[in-house]
């Protein structure tokens, strides 16, 4: 290889003796590891540290070490330490030579003194001046200088001076000098060999150096080896020129394939190499180390996500030569990282939708609550305005002049738009919240339509044709709601005559097949012929029309026709007022039913609304089964053909509404069992007429007042009839009658009055000649209640009677005929709900056998019993201390016919009262 | 005099105005007022010593009641409580009644030292109630004597 021999070319630059000389021998395929992880297990598990596979790569890292500029850095820096110690060491030597030479030195020029003085002392005879004495002084001079200076090592000669022996031993004692000076120049040399000798033996820091660098080598190799990483060099064009891998088993896959002077793209293939590579050579670009994650996804090794870091490499000449790179396998831990991620995402979202669905929860509550608080107002607002109309109404009976009466009609007209608004508002949100539950009753859908249209007659202002057809297959009595079915009618019917200026409006009926939107019930038309007098029931659907010749409704204003609050144009809301709110309730009522409710209409030609309803047919010709039945009660009319009549008709201004049916139902609605408001509208009825100007009116007004009793006489069943013979004089008989009468329509109009209040025109009127004192029970336990009813009740003009409890109230009822009963709900002894139970059971059955298992003393009823009406129902107005424990739905659930709140004003009591008695 | 007598209405007026803004009295004593008349001239006094008396007797019981050591019949304390309500209620003496409903609550909860305490307070409540209203016929006397009449006062 090429860059072999250049690290070998470089390798001479270096210290070669560091570093083994087999460099570039050692074959590639051992140096190559790549190791294939073994499946997904813990990548720890595979540090296997005594192994140690991955020696042979090591050799290569001197290689690189070299090329590098980062490695001959470094390893110029292990040179100049090197350097620097053995300049230390060089150092220390030449001081040591330094000292060993200054002794020579020394030695040398002592031994120079030596020879002088010898020279000198050899001369010393020739120079020495004979006959002098001074030169006597001078030798002793030199003598003394010679004796500092050679010391000890002087001559002794003990001879005399200038004599043989003189001689002799002076030669035989400089000889030894010589002989002394050599030895010491001897022993000098051998110090100086042996200095040189220590002076080799410096060279060992060196050895220690080389050391430590081994050990330095042994702890990478023991980092790298145990170190999850797999490391590698690339050249410039990404061919690896060095790899270090700590899987080995990957080997065993790549042995054939010679990784080094690849490329990534060249040994892998998969998802991850392209952007690896593509990674490297933007560092090697830009020139700059830097991290990435690269999720592998190969043949070799699976899918893994290797944290890899990058960085250029330099050669000395600061030209980048390749890259660096060192991978570390982080898949668990980005794994991990992925799940924490999506956990926390999933946390955010669940908590998002979290306060989503609490906000929905909050919205649907404050909507419910919305709703709640508009019904409790409407409710609310409903009990003042009925005072407020009625009060207008008993003041349009008053004296007035044309103005007056006038603005008291716009008042009075104002008054019931109101109401009728908050009474479509209450429905409404009674049908939406599913407050609203339907009733099953049985009912003539004949009398019901012709009732509808009578009503509807009575108050027509134009001159139109009211008529109802009802096909001959319509059994005479289905089971059904009657109250809502009528309600729809009546707002259907008099949508009709609102939007119809001229020509006529009216019902039909007709038994229809099972419309396809229903399914489950079995038709059976003729179910009331064939069940005769079994009591089986089976469903029958009638379709019931409501057509005019009206203004008609644009085709554009159809969809939104039945929404609340919408009318069909804005210019109508206008021009014919109304809350827009009566179809919705009617789409809702039939919907809720089980039915369904169309429209078709042509503009200027009329509209028929259609509703399409499922009734149980009930088997009506058992008339002992039907006996308490109070809707039942036209069966014993003595007009037969009420009941199965199908048409009807009621013209404009023909006089008298009853040309065609005869008496009518709504004749005997009695609000008994009507709320506080309705009374009002029962009064507001009685009284508005005579300011009612219409034809239909007067005739109601007229025929009531001028025939009396004599129509009813006719109307009620024989019984009724026969009692009120029998009622000689006393005011109770037409009680009574009223009583017996309105449970009958009050079972299926209590509601209805409210939105109907014409119906109740006839009732009032006929009872209006009342001029008997009513006698009245009061029951109540309290001393005060009664203290302040009484004066109430002097003020009014009415006296009473007292019972303290319930059992007293029953014996004074068995003792004495009354008209009427305010009955305090919570006392001692017996409760007001409970006698009142106890009454109604008496009125039922004839006989006080309840009462008597309740508990009240049987000696004092036995005796009366005979004497007292058993048919006749006695109003019962129930004085309760709040609506809340003492509910109003309980009163009436208990046979109360009404209620008043207390405490009990004036104002309350003379309208209980007046609805009561007259 | 009339001077003094106008003074001795205003004084009344006011009088009557603070106790129903005080929250003593309530639309129906306007009632009562109301009832009031030729035939009756004495009613609400009538009523009012009736009631007053009816405290006493029920204040009475239900303190027996709720002396007794061991149990506390509840139910006998409740229909004590139910017939003051009634009362209060119909004369107007709205604090007695607003602490009736409360008393009648604790007495159906059956707790013992609410009962007690709503009770103390029900007998110091009518015991100022019957002193204001003693005040108050005090001054329709002395209007009376004065030779003024009672005003009218429109709480509205």
């Amino acid at each position: 290889m090429e860059t072999d021999q250049q690290m070998e070319e470089m390798d001479v630059e270096v210290l070669s003796s560091m570093w083994p000389e087999d460099v570039g021998g050692t074959e590639p395929d051992n140096q190559f590891n790549v190791e294939k992880p073994a499946g997904d297990s813990d990548t720890l598990k595979e540090v296997d540290i005594a192994e140690k596979r991955t020696m042979a790569d090591l050799k290569r890292l001197p290689d690189l070490l070299n090329t590098t500029d980062q490695g001959s850095s470094q390893l110029t820096n292990l040179v100049k330490q090197w350097e620097y110690m053995q300049d230390h060491a060089v150092r220390l030597l030449r001081e040591e030579l330094k000292i060993l030479t200054k002794q020579r030195e020394e030695a040398e020029a002592k031994e120079l003194k030596i020879i002088e003085e010898h020279n000198f002392e050899t001369e010393e005879p020739e120079n020495v001046p004979v006959l002098d004495e001074s030169s006597d002084l001078f030798r002793r001079f030199k003598e003394k200088k010679r004796d500092k200076l050679v010391g000890r090592k002087r001559i002794e000669i003990d001879e005399e001076f200038d004599t043989v022996a003189y001689w002799k031993q002076k030669a035989l004692s400089l000889e030894k000098m010589l002989e002394a000076s050599t030895e010491r120049e001897r022993r000098l040399i051998e110090k100086l060999n042996e200095s040189l000798k220590t002076m080799e033996s410096h060279s060992a820091p060196v050895e220690e150096l080389t050391q430590n660098l081994k050990r330095a080598e042994g702890f990478l190799h023991f980092i790298l080896q145990n170190a999850p990483i797999v490391m590698g060099h690339q050249d410039k064009d990404l061919r690896y020129l060095f790899i270090y891998n700590k899987f080995p088993t990957l080997r065993e896959h790549v042995r054939d394939k010679d990784i080094l002077g690849k490329t990534d793209v060249e040994i892998f293939h998969g998802g991850g190499v392209k952007e690896s590579e593509d990674f490297k050579r933007e560092v090697l670009e830009k020139g700059k180390a830097s991290k990435r994650e690269i999720t592998f996804e190969t043949d070799l090794f699976g899918s893994k996500t290797f944290l890899i870091y990058v960085e250029p490499v330099y050669n000395k000449a600061r030209e980048k030569i390749g890259i660096n790179y060192m991978g570390m396998e982080v898949t668990d831990q980005v794994r991990k990282r992925e799940k924490m991620a999506k956990l926390r995402e999933d946390n955010a979202v669940r908590k998002a939708m979290e306060s989503e669905l609490t906000k929905t929860i909050h919205i649907t509550e404050e909507t419910m609550r919305a709703k709640q608080m508009l019904a409790t107002m409407s409710h609310e607002i409903r009990s003042p305005l009925s005072g407020v109309v009625g009060m207008a109404e008993i003041l349009s009976t008053t004296k007035l002049d044309k103005e007056q009466r006038q603005l008291l009609n716009v008042m009075i007209s104002s008054g019931d738009l109101v109401l009728q608004l908050i009474n479509d508002i209450l429905d409404l949100s009674k049908v939406e919240s599913g407050v609203m539950k339907l009733e099953a009753t049985k009912f003539r859908p004949r009398e019901v339509v012709k009732h509808v249209l009578q009503t509807a007659a009575a108050s027509l202002k134009k001159e139109l044709t009211l008529e109802g057809n009802i096909a001959d297959e319509v059994p005479i009595l289905v089971i059904g709601d009657v109250l809502r079915i009528r309600q729809i009618l009546t707002n259907l019917i008099s949508n009709a005559i609102k939007f119809t200026h001229q020509g006529k409006v009216g019902i039909k009926l007709k038994v229809i097949p099972e419309p396809s939107f229903a399914s489950g019930l079995e038709l059976n038309t003729d179910a009331e012929e064939q069940n005769g007098l079994t009591e089986t029931e089976t469903s029958v659907w009638i379709r019931c029309d409501v057509y005019d010749t009206g203004i008609g409704i644009p085709e554009n204003a159809l969809p939104c026709l039945f929404k609340k609050y919408m009318q069909a144009s804005a210019d109508h809301a206008r021009k014919y007022g109304g809350t827009g709110l009566g179809l919705a309730i009617c789409k809702q009522l039939v919907e809720l039913m089980g039915g369904q409710l169309t429209v078709t209409s042509q503009v200027n030609l009329g509209s028929t609304f259609t509703f399409i309803l499922p009734y149980k047919v009930a088997a009506s010709n058992d008339h002992s089964d039907d006996q308490d039945e109070f809707s039942d009660m036209v069966d014993h009319q003595p007009e037969p053909d009420d009941s199965t009549e199908g048409y009807f008709q009621f013209k404009p201004l023909l006089g008298s509404i009853y040309s065609n049916g005869g008496p009518v139902i709504g004749n005997n609605f009695l609000p008994h069992k009507a709320m506080l408001p309705s009374p009002v509208k029962l009064m507001n009825g009685f009284v508005a007429d005579p300011s009612d100007n219409t034809g239909q009116s007067e005739a109601v007004q007229v025929e009531n007042g001028g025939y009396k009793d004599e129509p009813r006489l006719e109307t009620h069943r024989p019984e009724t009839a026969h009692q009120y013979e029998n009622g000689n004089g006393r005011c109770p008989s037409k009680e009574s009658e009223s009583c017996s009468s309105s449970q009958a329509s009050s079972e299926m109009e209590s509601e209805f009055t409210v939105s109907s209040p014409r119906e109740d025109v006839q009732t009032e009127a006929e009872v209006k000649e009342t001029s008997k004192q009513p006698k009245i029970l009061l029951v109540e336990d309290n001393k005060i209640n009664i203290m302040v009813a009484k004066s109430m009740m002097k003020q009014l003009g009415y006296t009473f009677d007292i019972a303290n409890n319930g059992v007293e109230a029953i014996t004074a009822i068995n003792s004495s005929s009354y008209d009427l009963v305010l009955m305090d709900v919570c006392m001692p002894v017996l409760d007001g709900l409970k006698a009142t139970r106890l009454i109604r059971s008496y009125e039922e059955s004839g006989n006080w056998d309840a009462a008597v298992e309740a508990g009240v003393d049987i000696k004092v009823l036995e005796n009366k019993q005979m004497s007292v009406r058993s048919t006749n129902r006695l109003p019962i107005i129930a004085m309760t201390a709040n609506t809340l424990s003492e509910s109003s739905e309980e009163c009436y659930a208990n046979g109360m016919d009404s209620f008043i709140s207390k405490p009990v004003t004036l104002q309350k009591l003379k309208e209980c009262l007046k609805q009561y008695l007259h | 005099m009339d001077a003094h007598v106008a003074q001795l209405q205003m004084q009344y007026r006011n009088y009557i105005l603070s106790l129903y803004q005080q929250g003593f009295l309530d639309d129906q004593f306007t009632e009562l007022k109301s009832l009031q008349d030729d035939g009756s001239p004495d009613f609400v006094a009538e009523v009012l010593s009736l009631f007053f008396d009816d405290c006493v007797k029920l204040v009475g019981n239900m303190a027996r009641a709720l002396d007794q050591t061991g149990t506390v019949d509840f139910c006998q304390v409740g229909a004590n409580v139910h017939q003051l309500k009634g009362s209060s209620s119909s004369v107007g003496a709205k604090r007695v009644k607003g602490l009736c409903i409360n008393f009648k609550e604790l007495c159906e909860a059956k707790n013992y030292e609410g009962c007690v305490r709503c009770l103390q307070q029900v007998d110091i409540e009518y015991k100022t109630l019957k002193a204001k209203l003693q005040d108050m016929f005090n001054l329709e006397k002395q209007i009376v004597q004065a030779g003024g009449i009672v005003p009218q006062v429109d709480i509205n």
